[in-house]
């Protein structure tokens, strides 16, 4: 583990050649090297879920996922989620004011999006179940099941 | 000099300008008369100010301008847009919207023409009127400090705009009128916008003082409409930027494995292992822990990981154990012997005690707790190689400390020195102490590196080295006469001291007394007429600091928990007892509104099987709360289920009602956090837990059904941050013991202590 290497990753639908120590976790090459700083650092150890990316269409956390095991995956981040920021899940989110401080919310929002890919019309019940790995420390908790709801029902 | 006063303009205008703000009848706005007073604010460039704002000053015409800045807080372009700086931290609160739409509000400003910026670090211009002007955003007071003197500035504003105008038309100012950003002569019909003005505005010297209209019967146009914050949209794309995501050229990182023990410094420093890293640049020894140097973010936590440092054994917080603690805080509560700091006293408490036909007592824990920001903390740093000169950047509750923490690191003075205000990642406390560790890491390691360096904390690292809520042991006293009336009060707090710990520069002026650790003992709207708070802070060696909510989240919990006790011992229920501790004043008028609507909400009365309902009332800073909690508990497990949370504000005028909707349903959530689960120990001086798998907040599974109302009153705006967060432990205490006839008199209520109060009632005999 103590010499760097090079690797190919696909980060938002664009190949990037990478090198950095095989365990680094693909979070710091995400915001350090590729600038993408949307996805956030919270914990380092998947408890927080403020990292979530989703990796081949599922959400997952970067501080866990070392670039040694993503060659020829594929990492979508926040910034790459919709094109004008007009995903369901982003309209919402303004529109149910969901953000406070603001920091987990890329990771909420990726977790969402991966919640109504797999499930569209989810229950009150299934959204609190399936977000509850990701911690928002300002609470905005019930907005948040607001925005989903909504996006369910408004979005595409 | 009398003009046609907006609050006119604005009746005249029909229902879509009126309040929303019903509680009290809109008085007939009078007329507003406008004064130049001697102590009118100087108007133009002032010292310090960033490049926006250096254009036109004194008198001068500003025809060839096209811009024109009417006061330190205001500048307005040629194409009509306004710059409004914002003094306040953006920390999730909604202050960097709050401050610029008052000001806009009177301003008379087109909101769509609003840009917002940053004010620079300047305490002088920029500090909040509440806490001696230091620019320190904190005690959910940034509203309700600079509402006056932000609604003054935009009134000079508009009045500066309309005396041009009536200058250049050569016409009475009484004749003009504003609406959204454009001046009227209404019996003409002649208008022009405020940046049309910009071309021949004439700025005088001096600042009229300008008579606001009283909240009792101000018209407002933005305030009170919810208009959404300026900080939301880029909170969910990516593009918010927090002092974590700052890049620069050359920029490396940096981490540091920091003294365990506040005031440890390092002995010995094995680096080998580190520097076998690759990527690693260089260790620098400071004088708190062993930083590292290295080429990525991942290379600098995993050399500080192999560092081995031993550490000198001389601080006093070595052999500190939070285990122990309370018995040595429970011994000092209980000394009569040991006189504390008087923080609030009324009549002869110890008299009145000796008179009362009975006294009943009670005692009342708190554990550590962590703010767990979501943001680690974090800053960056370019330090001129000379070190005469550094830029910096970083998210803090006080843009000033900030700077002068760096000025002082680095011995350089507070001019030399380039403030970036950023998105803080969270606050809740933790980034407003004096001596700005977290940014001044960075100043020290930029130094060391002769380049650009952005430290980093792990999350452990903010664990290990969090500066926390005291531990606390509250004791309370209460004398009642023959008719079971409650004559005399006698609170003790022994906690940490916090405020000299965390503020050394605001304890010198306090005389001793730990604000901090102290509000929430005051009970302003119980008529108690003899009573005494007094705080024994202890100097313990442990890091502490300010927490969303600061004493009040344990005071209050003492206070309220011992008032249902007392409720409970005289057969009395505690909603009519806390109605019949009210004193007759407007502030309690409030206060019983409040309590009364929680319990109609709630359905008080109704029994529920299998749940129990606790109430508890708070006067936060004059914000008048209730709450009601709705539990059961897991006899098996001694878990506590939150069902539903009923909750009433009343914060006088409410800027913006939705966020302090918001911000209740998030103090709920923080002080759910802090009843149930929220636990910091400490053995041997060091913190045990690490991470969120060991400090566990709440997640979305553990939330009650929350019902907020928001209560409009038309009084001055008070504090709306953080003010429900007391309510929550006390309120679930009280729940608990309506279904189980057991106290829970410690913060956090975990499982293992409930299981063990019940085995422990269940033992008692009967």
């Amino acid at each position: 583990m103590s010499q760097k290497i090079t690797t190919t990753l696909t980060v938002n639908g664009q190949r990037h050649t990478v090198t950095a120590l095989p365990d680094t976790p693909v979070l710091w090459v995400l915001r350090e090297q590729l600038k993408l700083t949307g996805t956030k650092y919270g914990c380092g150890v998947g408890q927080c879920g403020a990292c979530t990316v989703h990796i081949d269409g599922k959400p997952n956390y970067a501080c866990l996922n070392a670039i040694k095991d993503l060659a020829g995956k594929s990492v979508t981040t926040i910034e790459g989620l919709s094109p004008d920021s007009n995903h369901p899940l982003q309209i919402a989110w303004n529109a149910e004011q969901v953000p406070q401080c603001g920091y987990c919310q890329s990771g909420q929002i990726m977790r969402a999006a991966g919640l109504l890919s797999g499930n569209p019309r989810p229950t009150r019940e299934e959204i609190v179940h399936y977000m509850s790995p990701n911690i928002c420390r300002c609470g905005t908790y019930i907005r948040i099941v607001r925005a989903i709801e909504r996006a369910a029902k408004e979005g595409a | 000099m009398k003009i046609k006063a907006k609050g006119e303009r604005r009746k005249a205008e029909g229902s879509d300008h009126g309040s929303p703000i019903t509680d009290h009848a809109v008085a007939n706005a009078g007329r507003r008369r406008f004064m130049v007073g001697a102590a009118g604010l100087t108007f133009g460039v002032a010292a310090g100010l960033p490049d926006l704002l250096k254009s036109t000053g004194g008198t001068a015409a500003a025809a060839a301008a096209k811009s024109v800045t009417v006061n330190p807080w205001v500048s307005l372009a040629a194409d009509g847009t306004v710059t409004i700086l914002s003094p306040a931290a953006e920390m999730g609160q909604g202050s960097r919207t709050a401050l610029p739409l008052i000001l806009a509000d009177e301003m008379d400003a087109d909101w769509s023409k609003v840009q917002i910026v940053p004010a620079p670090p300047n305490d002088k211009l920029y500090g909040n009127p509440q806490f001696r002007y230091l620019q320190y955003t904190a005690g959910s007071a940034t509203v309700t400090g600079y509402f006056n003197n932000v609604r003054q500035f935009g009134a000079q504003v508009r009045y500066v705009l309309m005396m041009n105008v009536a200058r250049q038309w050569r016409v009475p100012i009484q004749e003009l009128t504003t609406r959204s950003g454009v001046v009227y002569r209404d019996r003409t019909e002649q208008s022009i916008s405020y940046g049309e003005i910009v071309a021949f505005a004439q700025i005088p010297a001096e600042a009229p003082e300008i008579e606001l209209e009283p909240v009792s019967t101000a018209q407002f146009r933005l305030i009170g409409k919810d208009v959404p914050r300026v900080d939301v949209a880029g909170k969910t794309n990516g593009s918010a930027r927090y002092s974590i995501d700052v890049q620069v050229p050359g920029m490396i990182y940096g981490a540091i494995l920091r003294e365990p023990v506040d005031q440890a410094s390092p002995d010995r420093i094995d680096d080998a292992a580190a520097r076998a890293v690759e990527g690693v640049i260089g260790i620098v020894p400071l004088p708190y822990g062993v930083g590292v140097l290295a080429e990525t973010p991942w290379a600098a936590f995993k050399a500080k990981n192999a560092l081995k440092v031993t550490w000198k054994r001389g601080a006093r917080g070595w052999g500190y154990s939070s285990e122990k603690a309370h018995a040595g805080f429970a011994a000092i509560a209980g000394d009569p012997a040991m006189r504390g700091v008087a923080w609030e006293t009324r009549g002869d408490v110890l008299a009145a005690m000796k008179k009362a036909a009975t006294v009943f007592e009670g005692e009342y824990r708190a554990d550590y707790a962590y703010h767990a920001q979501m943001e680690p903390l974090n800053s960056v740093a370019a330090v001129a190689p000379a070190g005469d000169a550094a830029e910096i950047w970083c998210g803090t509750q006080s843009q000033t400390i900030a700077v002068t923490a760096v000025a002082k690191a680095l011995g350089i003075p507070e001019s030399r020195i380039k403030f970036n205000d950023m998105l803080l990642g969270g606050g809740f406390g933790r980034r407003g102490n004096r001596d700005g560790e977290f940014v001044v890491d960075s100043a020290l390691m930029s130094k060391a590196a002769g380049r650009p360096v952005k430290v980093m904390w792990t999350r452990e690292d903010d664990v290990h080295a969090g500066r926390f809520r005291p531990l606390y042991v509250n004791r309370i006293r209460a004398g009642l006469d023959a008719s079971g009336r409650l004559v005399a009060w006698h609170h003790r707090v022994v906690s940490d001291n916090v405020l000299a710990y965390a503020d050394p520069v605001r304890f010198k002026v306090s005389k001793g007394r730990d604000n901090i650790a102290m509000r929430g003992t005051e009970l302003p709207t119980y008529a108690l007429p003899d009573r005494l708070a007094e705080g024994l802070s202890q100097a313990t060696g442990m890091r502490t600091a300010p927490l969303r909510a600061i004493g009040v989240g344990q005071n209050s919990f003492a206070n309220e928990v011992f008032i249902d006790e007392l409720a409970a011992k005289l057969g009395t229920d505690p909603v009519q007892f806390r109605l019949g501790l009210l004193d007759k004043t407007p502030r309690a008028a409030r206060a019983r509104h409040a309590i009364e609507e929680v319990a109609r909400m709630a359905d008080w009365g109704r029994k529920r099987p299998g749940r129990g309902l606790g109430v508890a009332y708070l006067d936060y800073s004059g914000s008048q709360l209730a709450g009601i909690a709705e539990v059961s508990v897991d006899r098996a497990s001694g878990a506590i289920k939150v069902h539903n949370f009923w909750c009433t504000i009343d914060c006088g005028i409410a800027v913006q009602p939705d966020n302090v909707i918001a911000q209740t349903e998030s103090s709920i959530v923080y002080g759910l956090g802090l009843a149930l689960s929220e636990r910091i120990t400490i053995e041997d001086g060091a913190v045990k837990q690490s991470n969120f798998f060991d400090y566990q907040v709440p997640r979305m599974r553990d939330l009650p059904e929350m019902h907020i109302k928001l209560i409009q009153t038309r009084n001055h705006p008070t504090g709306a941050g953080q003010m429900a967060t007391p309510l929550v432990p006390s309120a679930i205490s009280n729940a608990v013991f309506q279904l189980t006839g057991v106290r829970l008199r410690q913060q956090p209520m975990l499982p293992g202590r409930v299981q063990l109060a019940l085995a422990e009632a269940a033992s008692r005999p009967a």
